[in-house]
């Protein structure tokens, strides 16, 4: 039985969300190839493929719907963000492999679309960088530093063929987190730090630009309500604070806040990873708690922990607190009391 | 008071549609060879029938008479003859038949003789009486008896709200009503604001009617305010215009009367004036034909129409129709049958074709991407009374007061996953109701059983006093008398095998559970427990609003 409304529906559908996610995301890769080369296209290429496929194959064994659910374009956003997490130029099985954890264990094994407690690309992306982490810490170096300019060709010729024909320090470099973390701790004054060659202005040479793109898709997003303002800003905030906090207390030690917001993934996280709706809390004040504990745990991660990046794991660990602060935040209903009565 | 509005939360904006029905002026219905009106017109108990097959009646005359307090009285929309009382098709979403008066109109349309009530001078309670005979009730949608709304009671009322908001898409009876009778609809909101002594009235009207505005503020009285309100759906349900005007929440579970505010629709107060100052009990009212239909428009519609004539006079519905809506598109519900007639609660019909009436799109799983949190009017979270619901765990989508859910489908309405969000608050309500009802009825039985128990247990006490009181008798009889007997050792050994059995048996009894409601499975026991515990806090919904 179908009851009321029958009213013509809102024009809102969950693939036309999960599109517009998409369409936000393009400024950010624009930029992405534009400072780092063609590696970004390759991985894109194939994290896509292989998530669709495998999507579709699983939809299959689990004998649901096929079309509607595929076509509701979660798996598409998931293998963006997939790929955009992971480095580009990386052998063609580590997107595979991150891939079947994102889509199959982190989705499909707790029941598929919406009922998932982990984000499903941070799920692939943890277990990659705890399993192979040579592989996720080779970076390519921004466009112009490395020895070596690819093009689209050579992308795909090293990320099939393997890195047989040229070193991978010829195009590859550690992140500016990492590099940061490493001399710091080996005592490199931190003017040192700074002005070594993959430095830009505020955070990594190339990355601090990649960083404010994705923060202006974020803003689309906002814009078209896709999501509020309360999960980046809390999760911005939460990580500015404390970085500051931190830079404060030891400066040669620990990188200024601005630097922190514009490196590795702190601007992709805040507006489109811990925006997750299926994985985030849903109340306004858990939405706070939750980005900001995120935030928190990245700037933690980003300095004491053995990682080059902190957010993922922020990210699962306050995915894991949803439910909790969710309970805890109930909004007041109309007609209630402050006491919820 | 109403100089500064306030904003509830959510709501939503649909296309509205009010224009392919409000150009036209309210419309007469050519008398009709047959009427149906049925005995439950209102929240709380249907009118007992005053009639039987083969009885003459006039217009006016009353059909059925108010049964018991939360009822009121219905009355003959024509003057002919009664043809049957008896179960026919009525507007409800259940398409269950009802008991109804069928009359055949003779054609004179002749009617009782009116006496005009002298409202000023009446006692309260005689009014009261008055208007309850006269049948009205809330032409809003609830359809409370308005001679209970209309009683100051214990609280004290100050503030009379008149709803002239409309909120739903489609419907513009109470527009064209507002625009073309103003002047009476206001003289019905004075009886109004003098049965229940209050210094404020305001009347809410939504700002897409300007013409209804400035017809209502040109009419409105000294102390009579007319505030055009946004115009966002449901700004016209009643704790949302209260909310809206006085920026007064309805307490959980209770009325707006606990805070001091009474709300009548304009349509009820029009209906008010006809009873006061005509003596007419409720007989027609204003009803919208819509959508796709010839010519669409509102008609002043005799109560006991079969919709099918309703329909006809608007010219009938276009090719292509797929059905049609009672009530607007966003509360209203599927039409079974147009041979049901139009009720006190009728105020729209709605003809569906299939390019504005989609079929609903399969639906996805939630994603809890919270759009329905934010269009939630009761600022609900529907996702998790949705998950909840789903589950059947009914105890926890109460805790997440289900019960404070207006089933106004805002949610259903801007879910980007289509799920039928109300349908689901609906099936849970109705389960939590049924196992309430259910737990009643066991509890009964276990007070049944206990009592039964406990007399058996006082008869067997009497049996045993009675016989111990013999065998002292015989004893001291026989003390009295010659030595006893020897007794049979035949008849000892019977005696012993009868004890043995009837000892088993007894044991075996203990063994047995004796209350009904042991076999329940734990799952069940568990919830007739916590629907006991939450049993003051869920209030039937009746009403409330006009």
């Amino acid at each position: 039985m179908n009851g009321s409304p029958y009213a013509l529906l809102a024009k809102n559908s969950v693939s036309s969300v999960m599109l517009k996610v998409m369409a936000a995301l393009i400024p950010g890769i624009i930029a992405h190839a534009w400072f780092f080369g063609p590696g970004i296209w390759v991985s894109l290429f194939l994290c896509t493929g292989f998530a669709v496929a495998l999507e579709g194959l699983i939809l299959l064994m689990r004998n649901v719907p096929v079309k509607p659910f595929l076509s509701d374009g979660s798996v598409l956003v998931t293998a963006w963000l997939l790929a955009l997490s992971l480095p580009t130029l990386a052998p063609w099985w580590l997107y595979a492999v991150g891939v079947v954890l994102a889509v199959l264990v982190a989705k499909h094994f707790y029941g598929g679309l919406g009922q998932n407690p982990f984000n499903p690309a941070m799920v692939g992306y943890a277990a990659l960088i705890v399993s192979f982490p040579v592989y996720m810490t080779q970076w390519p170096a921004p466009l112009g530093l490395a020895d070596h300019s690819l093009t689209l060709l050579d992308a795909f010729d090293l990320v099939f063929a393997g890195q047989g024909s040229i070193s991978p320090d010829a195009y590859t470099s550690a992140t500016v987190l990492d590099t940061w973390k490493t001399q710091a701790r080996l005592g490199l004054p931190a003017e040192d730090i700074r002005a070594m060659a993959m430095f830009g202005w505020a955070g990594a040479r190339g990355q601090e630009f990649v960083a404010a793109a994705f923060a202006f898709g974020g803003l689309l997003m906002l814009a078209h309500r896709l999501i509020t303002w309360h999960i980046p800003v809390a999760f911005l905030v939460g990580l500015a604070l404390t970085a500051g906090l931190l830079h404060l207390l030891d400066p040669g030690r620990h990188a200024d806040p601005l630097f922190h917001l514009l490196s590795g993934g702190a601007m992709l996280g805040a507006f489109f990873i811990a925006t997750d709706p299926v994985t985030a809390s849903s109340t306004p004040l858990g939405k706070l708690i939750y980005a900001g504990l995120a935030g928190f745990l990245t700037a933690l991660i980003r300095a004491f922990g053995g990682y080059p990046d902190g957010v993922a794991f922020a990210v699962l660990i306050a995915n894991i607190c949803v439910p909790f602060i969710d309970a805890y935040t109930q909004p007041r209903v109309f007609g209630h009391d402050k006491a919820g009565k | 008071m109403g100089d500064r509005l306030h904003t509830f939360n959510g709501g939503i904006h649909p296309e509205g549609h009010k224009a392919e029905s409000s150009a036209t002026p309210i419309r007469d219905m050519a008398l009709l060879p047959r009427y149906v009106v049925p005995l439950r017109q209102h929240i709380g108990t249907p009118a007992r029938p005053l009639v039987q097959a083969g009885d003459k009646v006039l217009r006016g005359q009353p059909i059925g008479a108010a049964e018991g307090y939360v009822s009121t009285a219905v009355h003959a929309p024509t003057s002919g003859t009664v043809i049957a009382v008896e179960p026919r098709a009525v507007p409800h979403p259940s398409g269950l038949f009802d008991l109804a008066v069928a009359i055949e109109s003779d054609g004179e349309d002749r009617a009782v003789d009116f006496t005009p009530l002298d409202w000023r001078n009446l006692d309260p309670s005689a009014l009261r009486n008055r208007i309850r005979d006269l049948g009205l009730a809330g032409l809003g949608g609830a359809v409370f008896p308005s001679y209970i709304k209309l009683n100051p009671g214990a609280q004290s009322i100050h503030t009379l709200i008149v709803n002239g908001a409309e909120c739903e898409p489609w419907i513009t009876c109470d527009d064209r009503l507002m625009r073309e009778r103003a002047a009476e609809t206001l003289q019905g909101v004075a009886i109004m604001a003098h049965a229940l002594g209050v210094k404020t009235v305001l009347v809410g009207i939504e700002d897409n009617k300007p013409e209804a505005l400035a017809a209502m503020a040109a009419a409105a009285p000294a102390g009579v305010e007319v505030v055009a309100v946004p115009t966002r759906y449901p700004g016209g349900g009643g704790k949302q215009l209260t909310y809206t005007l006085t920026g007064v929440e309805t307490p959980t579970g209770g009325r707006s009367t606990d805070v001091g505010i009474q709300v009548f629709n304009v349509g009820t107060a029009y209906s008010l004036y006809r009873a006061a100052m005509l003596g007419e009990p409720l007989l027609s009212r204003v009803v919208t034909v819509t959508g796709h239909v010839a010519r669409p428009g509102n008609f002043e519609t005799r109560i006991g129409t079969p919709l099918a004539d309703l329909l006809t006079a608007a010219g009938g519905a276009n090719p292509g129709a797929v059905g049609e809506i009672i009530g607007g598109p966003m509360m209203g519900f599927d039409l079974m049958d147009l041979a049901a007639p139009v009720t006190k609660a009728v105020n729209c019909l709605i003809v569906k074709d299939p390019v504005h009436f989609p079929p609903r799109p399969a639906p996805l799983p939630c994603i809890r991407c919270g759009a329905c949190a934010r269009s939630c009017p009761a600022d609900l979270q529907p996702f998790e009374m949705y998950w909840f619901s789903r589950a059947k765990d009914f105890g926890k989508a109460q805790s997440y007061n289900l019960f404070d859910c207006i089933e106004c489908g805002c949610c259903a309405y801007v879910c980007p996953s289509h799920i039928p969000l109300v349908d689901f608050f609906r099936f849970a309500k109705s389960e939590i109701w049924e196992r309430e009802q259910e737990k009643r009825a066991s509890d009964q039985a276990r007070q049944r059983h206990e009592f039964k128990e406990f007399r058996l247990e006082r008869e067997k006490q009497e049996k045993a006093e009675k016989f111990a009181k013999a065998a002292e008798k015989q004893k001291e009889a026989a003390a009295a008398g010659p030595a006893a007997a020897p007794a049979d050792p035949e008849a000892e050994k019977k005696k012993a095998i009868l004890q043995a059995a009837l000892e088993r048996a007894a044991k075996a009894k203990e063994g047995v559970t004796p209350k009904n409601t042991d076999h329940l499975p734990p799952r069940v026991e568990r919830e007739i427990a916590e629907i006991d515990a939450r049993r003051e806090q869920v209030v039937g919904k009746e009403g409330g609003e006009g």
